[in-house]
């Protein structure tokens, strides 16, 4: 029992213990590489940190419960960028153009609404036709982000509203707003994953579906509410993002996908499913945000921080192996 | 025999895993040109001994000797460069490929530049496959065999070496009599080739019929080797669980109710036809038959995982459609699956919600997990099931195969379901938990639920049925009541021999 105990303290702090390091290395190396006299652990700059991570992070939440579920999603970045457009054009729309800032909350809607819908098409493909969420979505990141490319040809979409900007920029308790709303994002799925019945059978349905369809449990519907959950905060870390930027590009949100499902995978979630918490992929979050921020203070330009971030990615899956491998050969009589 | 020398010595092997002595000092011998069973319960230690054989586990104490000669072995591959050689029950054969690459896979003759020698792979490969004597071809791809015949190829593979000694492990699992009987003339071939063989199978019926001697394993000891010709199956069941096994006739019966599930012309495409039968309240209905006679499909249809092509499903007397598990659960029919750890256990998830899972969201007000309502679930089944767990947090993966079966059939048992469906219900479960699920399988009968149960093992459907179904080939060949039943007349029943009786 205390072996066990151990070796699930480890598999869950592990990535907590990182970030511990990466904190310690950046500050000590800050020290004699940094051009900037700031320190890397100044408020500020922490602060900063956490409203970056908001975007992927978000979405991450989302991909922790399809990836629990045994599903993948690939559009993600597509539907950021859709609901984004959707978001600043709607702004500019003539038929709200009498609502004054009320244009707001009705742009947001319109945004989140996107973000569910094309979740939902995602979803009833891979309910319907059976078809591996990998390819449905592959197919749907195309298919998504060409219509980004229709809506507006290769020209950005911009709509600055100065109301939205301050709402954007303000610091509650000192967080910016898109911290709060990571946070707030990841609570209550975290409530989602481990209080609820909809939680419960998603990891039931990714641990083993065979076992979950023989108990009754209706896997199609809750893989589209899944679906629908990850559209909808894509759409919201669009929505976030875009209210101070004011101005997408149609190229926004590429590679989005790989960033949320590397920092997911970081967190420990298994690609096969019925096993993740959300609580870890937020310290996988952090820890990549983490390593992008201190690789530039110590002067790292951007295809270093993608080497690095690569590298550490693969040891720590080659870590995970190992240690379950051996945990497997212990038990086996 | 004494004075030839034996083609594989295994002396005094122990192999230990933190807290469990797996191996204790075993050794036994195979002589060239024997059949050697090899026989213990699940968790004797059969596997753990064939690992330690193919190197894959490096012993603490002992040696393999070889033809007299101590080796140690590193991998399977090595192992088989020394002549010896498994054939899996789990076939690991690539099945895109064709049968002479498979055979020869990682070690294709080779012309220059490394292309490979097609015309000299074929023609080695049929002279083996002639030996073999089957109605296959050195170019035939893989997956188009039947399985009979891809473990022919495993054994044709075996063929490429000097083999010294092969291990057969529960070579029959999934064959066909008419298979066995061709598997059987390989082995006797070999046998005559002087090649040493063991072979591990639960199957008594087989081991008395093929091996020279049995060596028995109880909790990784060797308790002792036995002659063939000179023993029974009932000293040899001793000897592998220290008592003899109660699977006597059952002859109680408890007081039957009203019918609880009525099925009448069922068919399912060419799976099964025509089948009809009815359970009663306190009644335990067995199906017994081949391996794809149609039994387990029946239970599937119930349960509303395949769709009938016709005929009638009524529960208390009313017509019902089953379209769904979920259907089939609200409708109060379950089924405890053949495949416990495939398909009726969340293995990474624990005790307590495992046995909920299908009521979860019944429990619940609202979205939120009752925990607490959970919990009180899991410890009253429990104790009336004892299952033998520290707690409910315990990982399902980690009990033994009967604690597992017992949260399965808790998991139905806490919704009260009118017909309880247990496919298999003792596969892969040692003996001495056997009886247990046996007993608790007749006390639910007594506490009037209607049980069906789907058996392979004949003393297994004998020892708890108040009646039996016999089925052959998608039919059912006749009804048998637990006084009329004989052995002989279940065995040609589902043989087919007694299509023209009285079909009930």
């Amino acid at each position: 029992m205390e072996a066990g105990k151990l070796s699930k303290f480890l598999k869950n702090g592990a990535i907590w213990g990182f970030i511990v390091l990466e904190l310690i290395f950046f500050s000590v190396a800050g020290e004699f590489l940094s051009l900037s006299d700031k320190a890397f652990m100044d408020v500020d700059n922490m602060l900063l940190l956490l409203k970056q991570s908001a975007p992927i992070g978000i979405i991450a939440m989302g991909m922790t419960i399809i990836m629990v579920n045994g599903n993948i999603d690939l559009s993600v970045g597509a539907i950021f960028a859709l609901s984004a457009v959707i978001l600043l054009d709607s702004m500019t729309w003539a038929v709200f153009a009498d609502l004054g800032d009320w244009v707001i909350p009705v742009s947001w809607t319109l945004a989140l609404l996107t973000g569910v819908v094309l979740g939902a098409i995602n979803g009833l493909i891979v309910w319907k036709t059976g078809v591996d969420a990998f390819i449905v979505t592959l197919g749907s990141m195309l298919g998504f982000r060409g219509l980004v490319f229709m809506y507006n040809g290769e020209n950005p979409t911009s709509s600055l509203n100065w109301t939205l900007v301050d709402f954007a920029e303000a610091q509650f308790l000192g967080f910016h707003t898109a911290t709060w709303f990571l946070a707030v994002v990841t609570l209550i799925i975290w409530y989602v994953m481990t209080r609820t019945v909809h939680g419960r059978n998603a990891y039931a349905i990714g641990d083993n579906r065979e076992a979950a369809v023989n108990a009754g449990i209706k896997v199609g519907p809750h893989m589209l509410i899944n679906f629908m959950i990850i559209g909808f905060l894509a759409a919201l870390s669009a929505v976030v993002f875009y209210s101070e930027s004011g101005s997408v590009n149609p190229n926004d949100g590429q590679l989005y996908e790989l960033w949320v499902i590397t920092a997911v995978v970081l967190g420990g979630t298994k690609l096969t499913g019925g096993a993740g918490s959300i609580v870890s992929t937020l310290g996988g979050v952090l820890a990549i945000q983490l390593l992008r921020k201190g690789l530039g203070h110590i002067g790292a330009d951007t295809s270093t921080v993608n080497l690095v971030i690569g590298l550490i990615l693969i040891a720590v899956l080659f870590l995970d192996r190992q240690l379950n491998t051996k945990g497997k050969e212990e038990l086996k009589i | 025999m004494t004075e030839q020398k034996p083609a594989l010595r295994l002396e005094g092997i122990v192999k230990t895993f933190p807290g469990v002595r797996a191996l204790d000092g075993v050794s036994f011998s195979v002589m060239p040109g024997e059949v050697h069973a090899l026989m213990g319960e699940n968790g004797a230690g059969k596997s753990t001994l064939m690992k330690v054989l193919g190197g894959i586990y490096q012993p603490e104490e002992g040696q393999i000797i070889v033809e007299e000669v101590p080796t140690v072995m590193t991998s399977p591959l090595q192992a088989k460069s020394k002549g010896i050689v498994f054939i899996h029950q789990e076939l690991s054969l690539a099945e895109e490929l064709t049968v002479a690459e498979n055979i020869y896979l990682g070690e294709l003759p080779r012309r220059s530049f490394g292309r490979v020698d097609w015309a000299k792979l074929y023609a080695q490969t049929d002279a083996i496959l002639e030996k073999l004597k089957v109605g296959f071809n050195a170019k035939t791809i893989v997956g188009d065999l039947s399985i009979a015949n891809q473990q022919m190829v495993e054994i044709a593979r075996a063929l490429t070496v000097d083999a010294k000694a092969v291990i057969f492990d529960e070579p029959t699992a999934s064959l066909t009599d008419a298979e066995k009987v061709v598997l059987f003339e390989v082995i006797s071939d070999l046998q005559s080739q002087g090649v040493g063989i063991i072979y591990i199978s639960h199957r008594m019926e087989e081991i008395f019929k093929i091996t020279d001697r049995i060596s028995v394993l109880r909790d990784g000891s060797y308790r002792g080797t036995l002659e063939t010709r000179k023993t029974n199956e009932e000293e040899v069941t001793q000897l592998m669980i220290g008592r003899a096994l109660d699977l006597s006739r059952n002859e109680t019966h408890h007081e039957m109710g009203d019918i609880a599930l009525e099925v009448r012309n069922l068919s399912c495409g060419d799976l099964f036809k025509d089948i009809s039968f009815e359970v009663r309240r306190g009644e335990v209905l067995g199906f017994y038959g081949l391996v794809g006679a149609g039994r387990t499909e029946i239970a599937e249809t119930l349960f509303g995982l395949r769709d009938p092509s016709g005929g009638t499903i009524l529960l208390d007397g009313t017509e019902v459609r089953v379209s769904s598990p979920a259907d089939a659960i609200s409708k109060g029919i379950s089924l405890v699956p053949e495949d416990r750890k495939g398909q009726g256990l969340v293995l990474g998830m624990n005790c307590r919600d495992n046995m909920t899972l299908p009521q979860v969201g019944d429990l619940s007000s609202g979205p939120f997990v009752a925990t607490s309502a959970e919990t009180e679930i899991f410890d009253k089944y429990k104790d009336k099931l004892d299952i033998r767990t520290p707690g409910w947090k315990q990982t399902v993966g980690n009990l033994s195969g009967g604690n597992q079966q017992k949260i399965v059939i808790g998991k139905w048992l806490s919704m009260h379901p009118k017909v309880l469906i247990v496919d298999e219900p003792t596969r892969g479960i040692d003996v001495g938990s056997k009886s247990e699920i046996h007993n608790l399988i007749r006390e639910l009968a007594a506490q009037g639920y209607a049980v069906i149960v789907v058996s392979s093992e004949m003393p297994e459907v004998l020892h708890v049925s108040d009646r039996i179904v016999a089925m052959f080939s998608g039919k059912v060949m006749r009804t048998f009541t637990s006084e009329e039943v004989t052995e002989e007349s279940l065995i040609q029943a589902i043989s087919g021999i007694t299509a023209t009786d009285k079909v009930a």
